[in-house]
């Protein structure tokens, strides 16, 4: 059966902070609501925890990160893949491997925010 | 109640320079920058009162880390959202020796500076969080260097030490594989740290024109904690080479005064030798491959070694651009060189040179160089068209009013 990602666009906030409480227990609702359905998702850390990824020189070039998300409007989040990594080196390492990265697209890498629960 | 003593500049110094050692353990301890920062701020607070009025004990690195670290503890256990990390810290930081060994001081701050320097942060965020956790400003301080508001400049560093915490920047000394690209970005880091405080020289301020000394500081302990890195030789000394002459860039009312005209009685000269020295170890380091900041150095030197403007050794700044050029190839690189080919061949040949570089059109420089060679060609129309363009372009109002006189000279 395949699978989706979707991706959330709202503001650009700190789910964990207090305040967002009800908004993050409206999302568990919705998360117990949709269980039969749901095979996978995550809650990100807001965008000034962002890197982006991109290889000038085509498949094997060199590996350019910079701060923050890469774009605000013009390009589209389209997919994302979720990589179990040690560190932050690791993960724009296995990023620079997506086709995106070295075909004129970029890779956000961004933290998973761990609820603990 | 007494006084506190007015901390000297020497006491601030050595809390700023063991503060740094005992941040860059902690950090390693924690696993959490920002928490290592606040607890070391405390622990620096409490060592310039308590210094200040009791005297330094025997070993302060000993004494700021053993505070840090119980501000650390104390911090953690008051936080209600703490970590199970941070506890299991808490745990390991008691069973901590009580000073670290020096060969452990040393890579914990190479860690530090690989952190604060990494690619995954902007350009931006690397020079201001150098300046906090590397040279130990306070955020106040940082902002007013760097000229934003104390607030933005919190964020900022907010932000910065988030990203580090949750995104896990690695706290770890590059591999060798990944070392020389690491280094580059710690040694732009510092090498705009250094411009920002030379190009505000003209401000006034001088918070900012130490800067410059705060880069060639952080140079120093990069080049000690990495000693023989050709890239850290030619760093520090271009920085001291050009540092020595600022004195007599600008005159007393603020004017530029050109490379042709200073006073060379002024300039620094044990920075010029120490300088000089650094840039014969960095050619003797790279013999096979020529960096960037050793060759620029290698320029920096025969200008400051030259007894006077007319005897400079004009060939030998050309070769030096030649190999500049080699190493990466930038008009603004063509455009120096084209200037010291004008004082080895004459302007005329330099012109055919400036003219043909292109991208430097938006470049006042670019106008400036060209309408200096047309007035020597004797053509002060062009000339004085040449400056008109540079003048309509954004520059420093020290530059302005200097393009502006030479014009006015030109017409007279």
């Amino acid at each position: 059966m395949p699978q989706y990602a979707a991706m959330i666009y709202a503001q650009d906030v700190d789910w964990t902070l207090p305040e967002y409480a009800e908004t993050t227990a409206e999302y568990g609702a919705f998360g117990e609501a949709a269980a039969a359905v749901l095979r996978g998702g995550a809650a990100l850390y807001p965008t000034p925890t962002a890197t982006s990824v991109r290889v000038q020189g085509g498949k094997g070039g060199d590996v350019v990160t910079t701060d923050g998300p890469y774009a605000e409007t013009k390009e589209a989040l389209t997919g994302f893949y979720l990589i179990e990594a040690a560190d932050l080196d690791e993960a724009v390492a296995w990023a620079a491997k997506i086709p995106a990265a070295w075909d004129g697209g970029t890779i956000e890498v961004r933290p998973v925010i761990d609820f603990g629960g | 109640m007494t006084e506190p003593l007015d901390p000297g500049a020497s006491l601030v110094r050595l809390v700023r320079d063991e503060g740094r050692a005992v941040l860059a353990t902690l950090t390693r301890n924690l696993g959490n920058l920002g928490l290592a920062e606040d607890a070391v701020q405390d622990a620096a607070v409490q060592a310039l009162t308590t210094w200040g009025r009791d005297g330094v004990p025997p070993n302060p690195r000993a004494w700021l880390l053993t505070a840090a670290r119980s501000r650390a503890v104390d911090r953690i256990r008051r936080e209600s959202r703490r970590t199970e990390k941070e506890a299991e810290a808490v745990r390991m930081l008691e069973r901590e020796p009580p000073v670290p060994s020096d060969s452990a001081v040393h890579d914990d701050l190479l860690r530090l500076v690989f952190t604060c320097c990494h690619p995954s942060l902007s350009a931006e965020t690397q020079v201001a969080l150098s300046l906090r956790t590397l040279c130990g400003l306070d955020t106040a301080e940082v902002a007013r260097a760097l000229l934003v508001s104390e607030a933005t400049m919190s964020k900022r560093l907010t932000r910065a030490r988030q990203k580090i915490l949750v995104a896990k920047i690695p706290y770890r000394v590059p591999p060798d594989h990944e070392l020389p690209d690491r280094l580059e970005a710690v040694t732009t880091t510092v090498y705009l740290l250094f411009n920002e405080g030379y190009t505000a020289t003209a401000g006034g301020d001088h918070l900012r024109v130490a800067l410059a000394e705060e880069a060639i500081r952080l140079g120093r302990l990069l080049l000690a904690l990495m000693p023989g890195e050709p890239s850290l030789l030619g760093l520090v000394a271009l920085m001291l080479l050009q540092h020595a002459r600022s004195a007599s860039r600008l005159d007393d009312d603020g004017d530029l005064v050109l490379l042709a005209h200073q006073d060379r009685s002024g300039w620094d000269r044990a920075a010029i030798s120490e300088g000089v020295v650094l840039v014969g170890e960095g050619l003797r380091r790279s013999p096979d491959r020529a960096d960037r900041y050793v060759v620029q150095a290698a320029i920096a030197a025969c200008h400051a070694l030259a007894p006077t403007y007319a005897a400079t050794d004009w060939p030998a700044i050309v070769s030096w651009y030649d190999v500049l050029l080699g190493v990466e190839d930038r008009p603004v690189t063509r455009l120096n060189r084209a200037a010291a080919v004008a004082e080895r061949d004459g302007p005329a040949d330099a012109l055919v040179l400036v003219e043909a570089i292109d991208g430097l059109s938006r470049y006042p420089l670019w106008h400036a160089t060209r309408a200096e060679l047309l007035a020597r060609l004797d053509r002060p129309a062009d000339a004085v068209a040449a400056l008109d363009a540079a003048i309509a372009l954004p520059s420093t109002d020290a530059q302005r009013r200097h393009l502006e006189s030479r014009r006015a000279a030109l017409q007279a």
